[in-house]
Order: structure tokens, then sequence, then C-alpha cells
């Protein structure tokens, strides 16, 4: 069945002495029909190894596979398909629906061979993303966004994908149009049986829908476990600090009395030009070596994920923990 | 700032073609160009022999009835000449046009079909083609390609070419990085297909505007050539060459020179203002006229509340704000009356389009012409903005209001040192020195938690990430002592860690110095946690006013309860579909009669979408307009037929 899965996978962009490492050996699995939820902040590199995964950014160490053969990024057979966050960009304004769904149907159906016949698989993807069958012949300006973020999907789907990559889909969208969105598309995932990575850099969003979440920080995954244990029992220092910053309508966080702690939760997010050496996180973690002396360790080595959630912490639980569950790597 | 509504729909591209003919200059310069082609190829049909005759009694003749602009050295007739020359200066131009795009689009769109090596040494080579004047290029080639009509045509042709590349490379580039390009490539589309399919037609209007203008500079070229004895040669002959062989004679008889002179000014400009006219036409050349401070009508007045000792912050009733539109002004915000108290958190929230950022923009008197703004009432810590100065209240604004908007990269000046910024502000409305300017700005940057704040005041905007230009941002909001803040989206563009520095630092501030705060966001759950007070907009006007702590629970609008249950938040049923809010949200263009929301509303009967429910206030103080607030919506619609009257 088809996984999609990176191993150690780096990104590398610009030259030896002036570069940038998006994502730096990254390991991640996105099981046969699983939804996995990737979230970190921008400048995280979540885009980065989503368009790592279809050819559009350069794989600059690592391997990207797809039942274990490297995902193909060349040709006409694309099993990896990418929906962009904005549907405004997105979709070619001088083409209308159809044609731009069609560019990606396949000539024959990967499955059984037979001819596919364009107009009919339009209308089938079109109702499959419940937009009505007549809009093929609109252009994209006479499209909402919600109906073209459909489009959008329909396009991707008529590639016949294996795995289905979303990249930050509905934060481009209004709240009332996000609901249809995710609503259809956890509808056709689990009717479609297709495999997701899900990337959002918000956490109620991944927590609907994504069955497993990773996190990342700074290139790096630090933290990936099912959706309901790292939600419940995050590991990794910055996966708590994002639970923590999640707003909740009545609920005033609280700022801490430590000065210390303070300093740690007002710092600035790292440069991605010049990462923090040892564990990435240090200087804004509130148990990192900037509030607690006996933490050296933080600045000096980068932390191993042999631990619950493959948390990159090295102050994380150690494995077997109480519902490890060993579904990736 | 996106606050102005999207543009409905693009007019298809025919008829914004066919636009252009309707101004006067593309009329004109389209008819010219008509009779300009025309000419082109019917004078060398019927006139070729008459042009050639030679007329042997009348050499260099002046002007007269058989000969209107007189006759050249072997007589004939100048006139019949101008006219047939039409036809091979046209062609000329025309294929030395055709010559530049052809050339131009190789070089230009190379990249995409070769890939990124191949477009870096394209762009390298088009930079140094494009550093050389065309005339000289010109002459280069013509010398290359030998003195004559063909020789000249190359030359022309490809001196116009490393322009046009440059344009076209610009313009493919722009395209290229639109994630539809991208999606194409993921779709396994080819090279080939990409640049004719996606990059090629979104582009070609510029191209097709720029060559217009290009052939008129062609034939000015060709003209200049001919002139000099380097283009077109006896026995061809074309304007230029007419031109130069009149020249010699320009003392005795000028109109022999005058004639040709003319047709190519004629046709020149023919070209070029068509070209002009379609550029206009298609909108390549928009000029936006700003004008800092919107002009605001006050309407019928109404007595302000003054009784109460305590001045609000901001007290707004009736706040309409009108913009132009296709066709006819647009009512973005529909008769808004808010007031803020001191020390007060209001938010606002609504979808795209509802009208809140306007609002925020209207009330705080910075809404840009074209726009307009009424109000009946419009009062700042008791100061009536309606009335008195603009100065005085650009002054009060200017001391007593700080704004934080999305984006505030757009904000600050890129230039600039941050703490120079900061300083100005309090040098300006202070009067300080600027050593003592420049240490209050420090002062303030340390105040919103900007580390190394002496620092980082020497840095320039970029050196920021976005959580700190947001606090340099409120920082220079701080160097007066405001009454208000207005924050418009402060935290959309950030990280939710980062988001949460920024809110905590808002409300730090709030609470030390009871300041006011007008939170505009579309986030339900930002604006519960930060905010007392929430108005809910719907198609430019407020359909409730509901405290936060209400919002998720007792919100009475059937509209605030569906937003709010629309937003997953990290409690939502993971085996139940999220709800929804069926519809879109109206086009600010054409809001429907009665109930905006009633459209999209499960309670809606007649009277929603016949009269329109005013705002009206309980005894709590909260406010609604819904002719059926409270009533339950989960149930069918038809229990709510009843209605509820106007109470």
């Amino acid at each position: 069945m088809s996984e999609l899965r990176f191993e150690d996978v780096s990104v590398r962009y610009g030259t030896r002495r002036h570069g940038l490492t998006a994502v730096e050996d990254v390991s991640l699995s996105v099981g046969d029909g699983e939804i996995v939820g990737l979230v970190g902040e921008s400048g995280s590199g979540k885009s980065t190894l989503a368009r790592a995964a279809v050819g559009l950014a350069p794989v600059t160490a690592g391997r990207i596979l797809l039942d274990g053969r490297p995902v193909p990024v060349r040709g006409r057979r694309r099993p990896v398909q990418l929906v962009f966050q904005d549907p405004y960009s997105s979709l070619d304004p001088r083409m209308t629906i159809s044609t731009s769904v069609g560019e990606t149907i396949p000539r024959r159906d990967p499955v059984t061979g037979a001819v596919l016949d364009r107009r009919t698989e339009v209308a089938r993807l079109l109702e499959l993303v419940e937009l009505d069958p007549d809009l093929a012949r609109a252009f994209p300006g006479q499209l909402s966004g919600g109906q073209r973020q459909r489009v959008a999907l329909a396009r991707a789907l008529a590639a016949r994908p294996e795995v289905v990559i979303a990249d930050e889909i509905t934060s481009a969208l209004d709240v009332s149009i996000q609901g249809t969105v995710l609503n259809l598309l956890r509808t056709l995932l689990r009717e479609l049986g297709t495999s997701m990575l899900f990337i959002s850099h918000n956490l109620a969003v991944v927590r609907y829908v994504a069955s497993s979440i990773a996190v990342m920080y700074l290139g790096r995954i630090v933290e990936h476990g099912p959706a309901a244990e790292v939600l419940a029992h995050p590991q990794h220092p910055y996966a708590r600090d994002l639970l923590a910053a999640v707003p909740e309508a009545g609920r005033t966080p609280e700022r801490p009395g430590d000065p210390a702690l303070r300093a740690v939760a007002d710092a600035e997010p790292a440069d991605p030009h010049h990462p923090p050496a040892g564990c990435r996180y240090h200087p804004r973690c509130p148990i990192g070596p900037l509030v607690r002396a006996d933490t050296d360790i933080c600045r000096t080595r980068t932390p191993d994920t042999d631990h619950r959630h493959h948390a990159a912490c090295h102050f994380a639980e150690p494995l077997g923990g109480t519902t490890e569950r060993r579904s990736s790597l | 700032m996106s606050f102005l509504p999207r543009p409905a729909q693009r007019p298809r591209a025919s008829a914004r073609w066919l636009a252009v003919l309707r101004t006067p200059v593309g009329f004109c310069a389209s008819l010219g160009l008509l009779v300009v082609l025309a000419f082109a190829v019917i004078a060398p049909i019927l006139w070729t022999g008459k042009a050639s005759a030679t007329d042997v009694p009348d050499l260099l003749q002046g002007p007269s009835a058989q000969h209107w602009a007189g006759t050249d050295n072997l007589g004939r007739d100048i006139v019949f000449r101008v006219l047939v020359a039409t036809g091979l200066s046209v062609e000329l131009a025309l294929l030395a046009t055709a010559i530049t795009v052809v050339a131009g689009l190789i070089l230009g769109t190379a990249g995409v079909l070769f890939g990124r090596r191949v477009a870096r040494l394209m762009a390298a080579a088009v930079n140094i083609a494009v550093a050389f004047p065309g005339i000289l290029l010109a002459l280069f080639f013509a010398v290359i390609f030998g003195i004559g009509a063909k020789g000249a045509l190359l030359a022309i042709g490809f001196a116009g070419a490393p322009a046009f590349a440059r344009l076209a490379q610009t313009l493919v580039a722009g395209i290229e990085s639109r994630d539809f390009v991208a999606a194409a490539r993921i779709a396994g589309v080819g090279r080939l297909r990409l640049l004719v399919r996606h990059i090629l037609p979104n582009v070609a209007e510029p191209l097709i505007v720029n060559a217009a203008i290009g052939a008129g500079g062609a034939l000015l070229a060709f003209a200049s050539l001919s002139f000099l004895g380097i283009g077109v040669q006896a026995p061809s002959y074309d304007w230029g060459q007419l031109l130069g062989a009149g020249l010699a004679g320009i003392y005795e008889q000028p109109v022999a020179a005058l004639a040709p002179g003319i047709a190519v000014i004629v046709a020149g400009l023919a070209f070029n203002l068509f070209g002009e006219a379609l550029a206009k036409g298609i909108g390549l050349t928009t000029t936006l006229g700003r004008i800092p401070l919107g002009r605001m009508r006050r309407q019928p007045a109404e007595p302000a509340s003054e009784k109460d000792g305590d001045v609000p912050v901001l007290d707004a009733a009736d706040v309409v704000v009108t913009l132009p539109g296709p066709g006819r002004p647009i009512r973005p915000v529909r008769g808004v009356s808010l007031r803020i108290e001191r020390g007060e958190a209001v938010g606002v929230v609504g979808e795209s389009g509802s009208g809140k950022s306007l609002t925020a923009l209207a009330v705080t008197r910075l809404i840009e012409e074209p726009g307009q703004v009424t109000a009946s009432r419009l009062r700042f810590l008791g100061n009536d903005l309606l009335a008195g100065p603009a100065r005085l209240h650009r002054r009060l604004l200017g001391t007593k209001l700080a704004m934080v908007f999305q984006d505030p990269m757009t904000s600050l000046n890129p230039t600039r040192r941050i703490g120079r910024q900061l300083a100005e502000v309090a040098r300006r409305h202070e009067g300080l020195s600027r050593a003592d300017a420049l240490a209050k700005a420090v002062d303030r940057l340390r105040a919103v938690r900007v580390p190394a704040a002496a620092r980082r005041a020497r840095q320039y905007p970029h050196e920021f990430s976005g959580g700190m230009r947001q606090r340099a941002m409120i920082g220079m909001g701080l160097m007066s002592t405001p009454a208000l803040i207005v924050a418009d989206e402060p935290t959309t563009a950030l990280d939710v860690t980062v988001q949460r520095q920024v809110l905590d630092l808002l409300e730090t501030i709030r609470r030390a110095d009871s300041v006011a705060l007008l939170l505009i966001s579309h986030d339900v759950a930002v604006v519960g946690q930060v905010c007392d007070r929430v108005l809910v907009m719907y198609a430019g006007r407020i359909v409730e006013d509901l405290p936060a702590a209400e919002l998720a629970t007792a919100a009475r609008h059937p509209y605030t309860r569906a937003l709010a249950a629309a937003v997953p938040d990290m409690r939502t049923d993971l085996d139940a579909p999220l709800a929804v809010i069926p519809g879109r949200a109206p086009d600010p263009a054409a809001f429907p009669p009665g109930c905006a929301f009633a459209p999209r509303c499960p309670l809606a009967t007649e009277q929603c979408r016949i009269d329109e429910p005013p705002l009206e206030t309980d005894a709590r103080g909260r406010r609604v307009a819904c002719w059926h607030a409270d009533s339950p919506t989960d149930g069918s619609t038809e229990m709510t037929t009843a209605g509820r009257g106007h109470e």
C-alpha cells in the first residue's frame, strides 16, 4: 500500500557560505490512509518539506520514497499531489475550471488502464468535491475562495494520487468557509483512502483532521506521535508552548513571575540563517539553559529522538511510555 | 491593508479590448492606424505607376494644382511618392517589430523551456545588450548586415529585442512564481505546454501593447536610417529616403521634405497612441491619487450625549463609508454606531468584506480619497472630529491614537532605523531634542519587550522579525500617551507563540495605562480571549454587540452563533462534522434587501427578506439586530415563522 516516507531529508538553498538549511535531517512517514498533521511556525520548513516531496524544492540529502521507491517528480504520472494555500494564486485565471482540472487527468486509469474521457472525469471530480459540474465552463474569477479551493482539491485528486499534501489550505479562507472545506476533506479521504500530509499552523484545525501530529521547529521535527497522545502529553517543550499559545475565549494566560521565564517567553524566534547550536529551541525553552542551570547540554548537543513521541529533547520521557506506538520511522 | 473589497470580476478580455475603442484617444488612434494600414495596402497597388511617372518639363517644381506637393529631381509627383512609400515604410516597420518580438520572446522565455541555468545566462546576456542604446545597436547591425533595406530591417529588429526580452523576462518571472504554474508542474505538464498554455496567455497583453508602441519606434528608426542613407536604397523608397532626398532642396522647396516628414509623424503617432490607448484600456498604467485625510461629512446632526461626566474615548454614530465602485458607488459600511470607554477592549469580528477594517479606518479618519465618510456623531476624547480644523484633529489623533496594522512592514519606513522612526514621533509632537527623543524611543522599545533595545534601535525594519516589528509598531504608538490603540488583524501574519507574545503585550499596556483597545480580527478565539466586548459585523452593519464572555455561549444573533460554532477549537467534537454557514458572504457592491444574513440564515422568514432589523439595545446594554434574536437555531426553520415582531 502507499506510504510516503521522508528519510533524513535535508533541503538547502543558496551557497555553502550564504545558505539556508530550510529542512534538516527530517524523517517522517505518512502511512497508508493516514492523515499526518504537520505543525510549526512560519520558517520552520513545513512548506519546504511539502515542496520537496513534489519536486519543487531541491532535496540536498536523504530520500523521499513512495512505497520504497523514489517519488517520481518528472513525467506525466505524479502520485504525490500538492494543494496550495492561496486559491487566488493557484488557479490560472485564463483557464476554465474544466481545463485546469483536466490538465492533471492522466490519459489512462493507472489501475485499470482504461482510457479516461476528460469531460466525464472533470464532471465526476467536481461532483466529488461537491461542486456543480456546470462550473466546469467558468473561470476562476467567477468563483468564491471556498469554491476555488475545492477546484484546487479536485485538480489534485484528478491525478489519482496516492498521497495528497495540503499546505495551509484553509488559512486563506474565511472561518465560515473553512468548515466546509475541512468537512469535505475528511469525508473524501475516508472514502478514497488517500493518505495525506496536512500542513497547518492552526493546532485546532490539525487536531480535527489529523490522526497523528508532527511538530517542526527550525527545519527539524521535534515531536511526532498519535494526535491524541501528542496533544494530551506533549513531550517537547516547544510542543507544550505551542499548545499553551492556542487562543481560547475566556482564558487569559498568566504571565510567569520568574524573570528568566519571562525572558524566554518574550524571546524572538531564531533566525533560520543562523540556527542556534545544540537544541535549536534552547534560547526560548522554559526548561532550557536560560532558566535552569543544569541544562548546559542543550547548548552543545543536538538531542536524539529516542524518546516518547520521538521527541528531540534531552529531557523528554524515555521510550516505552504508556501508550507508545512505533508507527513511523 | 486589503480593506477594499475584492473586485467582483474582471471583464472578459474581448470586452476590455473593445472598451479601448470607446475612449477618445483610443478611437482616434485606431482610426489613424486603420487609415495608415489601408494606405499601406492600397497605395502601392493604385499609384505605383503615377509615383514613378517622370515629368521631365516639371523638374523640382513647387506645389501646383497638378502636383500638390511639387515634384522631385526627376519630375515625379511627391504626394504620390509619399503615399506609395507608406507601403514599404509600414511593411518594414512591422517586419522589424516581428523580428523584435520573436527574438525578444525567445530570449525572454528560454528560461522556462531550458531551466534555471539557461534563464540566468539569458538574463545576463539581455542585461548587457540592454545597456547599449538602440540606435547604436542598429548602426552596428547595419554595418554587419550591409547597407540596404535588409540590413536595416535586421538591425532595427534585433536592436529592439533586448528591451523586449527584458520585459518578457520580468513578466514571465512574475507569472512563474505563481502557484498555478507550480501546480501545473506538479501535474506533469511539459515545459512547452506550460509556456504556451499558462505563461504566455498571462503575459500577452502587456507584450502586445509594448509591440504596438515598438512598431511606432521602428517606423521612426527606419526613417532615420534611410534618411542617413544606410536604410532603403534607390530605386526603392520609403519615407526616410524621400525625406533625405527632399532635404537637399529644403530652402528652395520645403514641401518636398515636409510631406514625408508629416507622413512619418502621423503614422508614428498612430502606432504610439494606439499602444498607449491599449495600455490604458487594459489597466497597465493606473495612477492612484492619495490624499491622507478623507472628506468627512456630517449627517443631519444628532445631539451628543454629553451628560455623563465620563467622556468616552470614542463615540461614533451612523458611520457610513462610500467608495467608488464599478458603475456606481458602493457602501461597504452602512451606519455603524460604536462607543469605546476608557480602558475598554472592544473586538470587531466578521468575515472579509464585512466592513470591519473600514469601520476602524473611518472612525480614526484614515479613509483616503476617493472614499467618503459620513456620520451623525464622531467624537474622540470629547472632541468633535466633524467640526473644527483638520490640523488640530490630526494632532489629537497623532498623539492620542496608536494604529497597529496586520503587516508592520508596510507601516515602517524600510530605509530608516527603527529608533529614528520612533524618535521622529516625539520630535514632531512633543518637540523633544534629537537625543532625548532617541532615548525615549529606546525606553519605549524596552517597554514593548524588545530585547537589547538600545542595539535594536539602530537596526532597520528588515532586521526585525515579524513579531518584533509588530512590537516596534506598538512601541511607536506608545511614544506619546495614547488613549486608544486600534489594532487591525495585528497577529494574523504571526505564529501562535508570537501571537501570544503580542496579545500579551497589548494586554499589559492596556492594564497599565488604561488604554482602550479596538481589536479587529477574523479570529473569534483571539477576540474572545483579549476583549471585554465584541462587535459582530456582517455586510457593513453591526449585527450584535455583546460581552466577549458570552460570544460562545449566549450569543443572540444566528450569525454570531454560527460564526462561533464554525471555528474549531481544542474541544471540538472529532466525530461530528464541523458546523458551517451555508452560502457565501454578500458582495459589498450588492447587499441583499432586508436582513443581509437572511439568505444564509436558518431562521429567516419573509419579514427578514423585506425589512432590515434595527439594532436594538436590551436591558443589559447588549445590542442585536435580528427579528428572531434568541430563537434557537438548532431546530427546523418552521418553528420560527411566528417571529418576534418589532420589539
